[in-house]
């Protein structure tokens, strides 16, 4: 393997990492402060992905979709936070994991009941259609840097809003003792709701992010869910810094792994059993990565929870 | 002396009785138990099959061989215990006549038990996996499709018709990728430049495109089912590596080609059928079935489609009548309807004997993608397990 492609494949891992740091984000924020396990956060994702769809078809384009699928993934989000969270917030992680598994059900079912079964698109905005060409023959689409760009702000913009606000102080507060967040007389439900709305944003942000790149179809939220939840553990709960080292962590893991072990079994096995044994010990390093991190810092890279 | 009188009583009636009951039998509904995947990932496919299925029944008035008919929907979730579990039931207490439909080859896998067992006719119009082709054939089932290795070899076979001398190939890591994989092999005869599997929830796909730019091979191929499949060839067309011909089989189909669209224009795939045959009963179906359901049919609409008509064919011979199994066995083995693919019949395996085409995503007037057919690669094509079958 040659000096470009690695690089090229860190980039790709890089790129990957930030799409799940999109993902993770919201859902560290609202498991962190909240103490809430929204599994519903990846089909926050997927209407996020099927709004900007839906939007760009009607309006013919994407700078138009965007906005309105956030403001779309915003309302959806409150209203579930009205309708079921709400009351889930004093119950045990298991009510929650139940309660919002079943959301998952509905809204999956509930899109296809809209949008149908196939497959959907959202098409790349022409500004940024084509490519940049990084190595002979390979093109680095336009939009994947627009993501790593967008990945970076939203970074960037909640590093500043958490740690240099007010707002940001509360949420920090509120992660690390709410009940004496709330004894000082700062209205936690507000606070929640707060956070409630910037994680379903979020998650529709990365919905539409990825709708370019990624086919839009039912149960699209699941796979990036589990992901994601690699990235909180491993980030430890709650962390925005933690969730977008391990987000790059885990993309870099990924795609280097994709790339590179099925050469490396070759070093020790026949060329097919390679490939296969390869593929299947590279798509179990991520969560290989996260029971080692586990195993020596339980609470993840950057715990914030005090106890 | 009872006994005699009793015996004369039922001669003397039974000429009378015998019109009455060939009524009943013109006027009860034939049942049919349709298998779909209708929730899940891969509910498209299964919506694809039903509405076939659907336009078949429109065609023909909602009569199979004169009788009405009546559907069970069976929502299989591609779960097999549910699919056993569902399907027993049609058997047991719903008494139907068949069972038709099953799009994936694990839940045609445990079902063929149930069914067979029962006596009663199964008829895939999907999966065609090699197990029930060869020494596991079955005088109770019969399938409208093919033999999923036919559809691989056949673009192996187009490889290397085409001339291509380094072939990338890269398929999820699982049992059917790995069939792809052989498939395309047992046709090919020049140089696979590298084999890549991938895991079946993939999202990504650039460290493997990055691999493909960097062998510079002269085509890949592919089987990357579903939403894999969107995912694939739009990134391949976003990372500039179109120019590669993108050879691939259940990739590109008009399932995915509504989500694909123009990323996927000029991609090759393999089947005995496309929307665009110029045979007179597929274009009637396809209007039709257009007209009626809103998008383009792929071939797990037109198999079904077949089936319906393989099963009307059959029950004509018979009279509406599901009595007698040999009789109705004989009638569906003379395939005596008009395909839409054209050539149809089945071998001695009940899988089809059919032509396989290389087919090209084109954009027609209307703006609609579909595949559309470039050159027959092979005629009248058995599949390879036919020889190893003893029907008994």
């Amino acid at each position: 393997m040659s000096g470009t492609l690695l690089l090229v494949q860190a980039l790709n891992g890089l790129q990957l990492g930030v799409l799940l740091f999109l993902v993770a984000a919201g859902l560290t924020l609202v498991f962190g402060v909240m103490d809430f396990i929204n599994l519903a956060h990846g089909v926050q994702y997927m209407l996020g992905a099927y709004l900007g769809a839906h939007f760009a078809a009607i309006m013919g384009s994407f700078w138009l979709a965007l906005p309105l699928a956030l403001l779309g993934s915003l309302a959806i989000g409150l209203l579930l936070e009205v309708l079921v969270f709400r009351h889930l917030y004093a119950r045990d992680h298991l009510a929650q994991v139940l309660a919002t598994f079943g959301v998952i059900l509905v809204l999956n079912q509930g899109v296809k009941a809209v949008w149908g079964t196939a497959p959907r698109e959202l098409p790349v905005p022409a500004l940024l259609d084509g490519g940049i060409t990084i190595m002979p023959g390979l093109q680095y689409p336009v939009f994947r840097i627009a993501i790593i760009a967008a990945g970076l702000a939203t970074a960037g913009l909640l590093w500043l809003v958490v740690e240099r606000t007010k707002v940001g102080m509360l949420i920090r507060a509120g992660a690390t003792n709410p009940r004496m967040v709330a004894a000082l007389g700062v209205d936690v439900r507000r606070l929640f709701t707060l956070v409630f709305a910037t994680g379903a944003m979020l998650a529709g942000f990365a919905g539409v992010m990825a709708a370019p790149i990624f086919s839009v179809e039912p149960g699209m939220g699941d796979t990036v869910l589990i992901l994601a939840f690699v990235v909180i553990v491993i980030g430890g709960i709650g962390s925005i810094r933690g969730a977008f080292i391990a987000a790059l962590l885990v993309g870099l893991i990924d795609t280097l792994g994709r790339s590179l072990m099925p050469d490396l079994m070759r070093l020790i096995l026949d060329a097919s059993s390679a490939r296969q044994a390869g593929a299947a010990i590279a798509s179990m390093l991520v969560y290989v990565a996260m029971a080692a991190v586990l195993a020596f810092r339980p609470a993840g890279l950057f715990p914030v929870r005090g106890g | 002396m009872t006994g005699i009188g009793r015996r004369g009583l039922m001669g003397a009636s039974a000429g009378l009785l015998a019109a009455p009951m060939l009524a009943r039998a013109q006027g009860t509904p034939v049942k049919i138990g349709l298998v779909a995947v209708l929730t899940g990932p891969q509910a498209a496919l299964g919506t694809q099959l039903r509405d076939g299925f659907q336009q078949a029944l429109r065609h023909l008035d909602n009569r199979l061989g004169g009788r009405p008919v009546e559907v069970v929907l069976i929502d299989d979730e591609l779960r097999p215990e549910v699919a056993v579990t569902k399907v027993r039931a049609a058997i047991e207490r719903d008494r139907v006549d068949f069972v038709i439909g099953v799009v994936f080859s694990n839940i045609l896998a445990a079902v063929m038990r149930p069914v067979t067992e029962a006596n009663t006719f199964l008829i895939s119009t999907n999966a065609g996996p090699s197990t029930f082709a060869g020494r596991g054939c079955n005088p109770f089932f019969f399938t409208t499709s093919y033999n999923n290795d036919q559809v691989h070899s056949v673009m192996g076979q187009a490889a290397q018709d085409s001339n291509y001398r380094r072939v990338f190939v890269m398929t999820p890591n699982y049992q059917a990728g790995r069939d792809a994989v052989a498939g395309f092999k047992s046709r090919f005869r020049g140089e696979v430049v590298d084999e890549v599997f991938v895991p079946l929830n993939q999202l990504d796909f650039s460290a493997e495109l990055a691999k493909i730019a960097a062998a510079r091979p002269d085509a890949i191929f592919t089987f990357m089912p579903g939403g894999l499949g969107v995912n694939l060839v739009r990134q391949y067309r976003q990372a500039g590596l179109a120019n590669i011909p993108f050879l691939s089989t259940f990739t590109v189909d008009e399932a995915t080609l509504p989500a694909q669209g123009e990323a996927a224009l000029g991609f090759y795939s393999a089947a005995s059928w496309a929307p665009n045959m110029p045979i007179e009963a597929n274009q009637r179906f396809v209007r039709d079935f257009e007209a009626q359901f809103s998008y383009v049919p792929a071939t797990y609409a037109a198999q079904a489609y077949d089936g319906a008509m393989l099963v009307d064919s059959a029950l004509k011979r018979t009279g509406g009548s599901t009595a007698d199994k040999d009789a109705l066995r004989a009638a569906l083995r003379a395939a005596d309807f008009q395909s839409v693919r054209g050539n149809f019949r089945f071998g001695a395996n009940h899988y089809p004997v059919q032509d396989f085409w290389l087919c090209q995503v084109a954009r027609r007037p209307d703006g609609k993608f579909q595949t559309e057919t470039v050159r027959k690669v092979l005629e009248n094509s058995t599949d390879p397990y036919a020889a190893e079958c003893r029907m008994r």
